[in-house]
């Protein structure tokens, strides 16, 4: 039983790890005023190129960078037509969804069950894996993406609410008129964050064809980007929540698998989605009658001397 | 640095028709050339893609009733999420609302008591009202407790998905099927006629024309239709005026689920006979008509025109997918640009350029 405890939480931090990357990335995003519908998309845009690159070139580290590339590229695109276009931020971001599943199905094709030689191997940390439980839940056979997520965490989160540059994003997603009245490039700003964001989204889906499970299927990313959505609104935007929800989250998907010898696959797989509308109810419940946090000017584009 | 471009960016009060159209126009022109880059960088010719794609979906009798037969689910759907957009309600669950619509049809085929003659009706009528019960959800739970639409709708979805894969692999699987993840065959009696050799299920594309002629009545001339429009331009206004957002929500997702539902039904009976993977079942009907919905700006009518557009790429696509071997996500690309062309052009509807004079 204690085995199985401990193996449940290493494997749930495995898989909180994308979910974690993807969803700091759209509290930028957020924070700034621009919400980016098109996670799912950049993920697996993220997760066919770094596939394609460890593939073709042998280095899985190569990989991830041009994973981050590809979601970043894909970022601006929706950075483009939502910020300097002005268009409905929803329906653009549906739209980079489709077009990064899309482009993904027909460039993915020729790696389609294609074994990768050369992939981000887990590490054991040595001393440290001795501490009793932690160490063989934090330190025993852990992906190295999984520390760099963990790490961000709080560096994201003292620099959106500890430093200028944090409350420069901030003050772009709750009120443009005035950081532009302050000298504030609200463009720039917003462009910068959702820039992060797409980063940070092929990231976590390079992590998934590379290190986690390293293969490529079409649509292999399967509706994580849009629970990262939901874990975003869940964090009521604020990192730190980020993380809790994504180890909620994390330990759900991987729980889908590990009850499998006792309940149907395909119901054990219907509960991370089912638990991110409850937690949402929970949430709206506790928080009803006060704002659950969202940044004032999200979905706003910001159109000078207009209100 | 904005003073000195060579043109000024003014206000448009109201985008003329014929602008719309225009704009519409070279959006979707656009799309194509950026989709023609795709074809050439995927090592197809980009020429003979789009004759493939055209012939595929115009190319001869056969082709257009398989253009009409992928444009009916478009239809239903597209006329349902009209109103619902016209209320602001963002429901993107319209694929899970049709697998609710399929396996409630397909319950009344293999498995209800209901006597032959009256099944196909209450396919359409359970059909009907499992998608709408399952749009009821979101609407709930974004009226009453303000939860975000998008994410309950989208999620739904997957919950949907899994419980079609668990009943036909499960509870359901045929017993005929050898092992396949289908249910039985529906029994004739249960399945829609179709026009000659074709595909085209005629009752339910005539629903669908009924629905976009009866919402554009709905939405225009009576009174809850003038609350949708209130409420989805100014809720504020509209709950001075007393109107109930709730009853307003709950009754646009009523509308947009079960004719989401009612599309699962065409497709089951109509073209399928059973309840199978949800992959093969629907192509992603119910995300596609977010953009039959709006290409048509948002007019009942003229979604009839927009579902047929995006039912020749369905069938083009699938022309293409067989000549040139690409494979079928060259759709989702096509949908994914058309998409960023048409809400990027949308500024120039709203707003005019006007050149300096030199001086």
């Amino acid at each position: 039983m204690e085995d199985w405890i401990v193996g449940t939480l290493s494997r749930t931090l495995a898989y909180s790890a994308p979910l974690l990357l993807a969803t700091l990335g759209e509290i930028y995003s957020e924070r700034s005023g621009v919400l980016n519908l098109g996670v799912e998309g950049m993920m697996i845009l993220g997760a066919v190129s770094a596939f394609a690159t460890a593939f073709i070139t042998g280095n899985p580290w190569l990989g991830m960078l041009i994973a981050g590339i590809a979601g970043g590229v894909a970022s601006l695109l929706h950075g483009f037509v939502s910020i300097t276009l002005r268009a409905n931020q929803v329906v653009s971001g549906l739209a980079l969804t489709m077009l990064g599943l899309g482009l993904s199905g027909l460039f993915g094709r020729g790696f389609e069950g294609k074994p990768l030689e050369a992939t981000i191997s887990n590490v054991t940390v040595p001393l440290l894996k001795d501490i009793p439980y932690l160490g063989e839940i934090l330190f025993v056979s852990q992906s190295p993406i999984v520390y760099i997520a963990l790490a961000l965490t709080p560096v994201m989160s003292f620099i959106l609410f500890h430093t200028s540059v944090g409350i420069t994003i901030r003050s772009v997603g709750e009120n443009p008129s005035a950081a532009d009245s302050a000298g504030i490039n609200v463009w720039r700003v917003r462009y910068l964050c959702v820039l992060v964001g797409g980063v940070l989204a092929g990231v976590a889906g390079g992590y998934l064809s590379i290190a986690y499970r390293p293969a490529w299927t079409t649509g292999m990313t399967n509706g994580m980007g849009w629970l990262v959505i939901a874990l975003t609104i869940f964090a009521s935007w604020n990192p730190s929540r980020g993380l809790l929800g994504a180890l909620l989250f994390g330990a759900l998907m991987h729980l889908s698998f590990r009850l499998q010898p006792w309940v149907a696959p395909e119901l054990l797989k219907m509960m991370p989605y089912g638990s991110a509308i409850l937690a949402l109810v929970i949430l709206s419940i506790g928080t009803l009658k006060r704002s659950m946090g969202a940044p004032d000017a999200l979905q706003q584009p910001y159109v000078r001397g207009e209100k | 640095m904005r003073d000195k471009l060579p043109f000024e960016i003014k206000k448009r009060q109201n985008p003329s028709g014929l602008g719309v159209i225009t704009v519409s126009f070279l959006a979707l022109l656009g799309a194509f050339i950026v989709a023609s880059i795709v074809f050439w960088a995927y090592g197809a010719n980009p020429v003979n893609a789009y004759r493939a794609l055209f012939s595929g979906a115009f190319g001869g009798l056969y082709e257009i009733s398989e253009t009409v037969r992928r444009a009916t689910p478009l239809l239903l759907i597209g006329v349902g999420l009209v109103i619902a957009f016209k209320a602001k309600f963002w429901n993107i669950g319209a694929e899970g609302q049709l697998f609710l619509g399929a396996i409630a049809a397909s319950w009344v085929a293999l498995f209800s008591p209901i006597p032959d003659p009256l099944l196909i009706p209450a396919m359409f009528f359970f059909g009907f009202l499992a998608g709408a019960a399952w749009g009821l959800i979101p609407a709930f739970l974004k009226s009453k407790l303000g939860i975000n639409d998008v994410i309950t709708t989208l999620m739904l979805n997957y919950v949907a998905i899994n419980l079609v894969l668990y009943l036909v692999q499960g509870p359901w699987k045929g017993e005929t099927q050898w092992g396949f993840p289908y249910t039985d065959k529906f029994p004739s009696v249960a399945r829609l006629p179709t026009l000659g050799n074709t595909n085209v299920h005629w009752i339910t594309l005539v629903i669908g024309v009924l629905a976009a002629v009866l919402i554009y009545f709905l939405i225009n001339r009576t009174t809850p239709g003038f609350e949708i429009r209130v409420l989805g331009s100014s809720p504020p206004a509209g709950r001075f005026a007393g109107m109930s957002y709730v009853k307003t929500t709950l009754l646009v997702m009523f509308i947009s689920g079960g004719m989401a539902g009612m599309a699962g039904v065409g497709e089951v009976a109509g073209i399928h006979h059973m309840l199978m993977n949800p992959a093969e079942l629907s192509l992603g009907y119910g995300y596609t008509a977010i953009i039959v919905a709006w290409l048509a700006r948002k007019n009942p009518l003229s979604v009839i025109v927009t579902s047929l557009f995006f039912g020749a790429i369905f069938a083009g696509g699938n022309a293409i997918k067989v000549s040139l071997g690409l494979p079928f996500q060259i759709t989702d690309v096509f949908n994914g640009l058309i998409l960023f062309f048409l809400i990027g052009s949308e500024l120039l509807m709203s707003y005019k350029i006007e050149w300096r004079r030199k001086e």
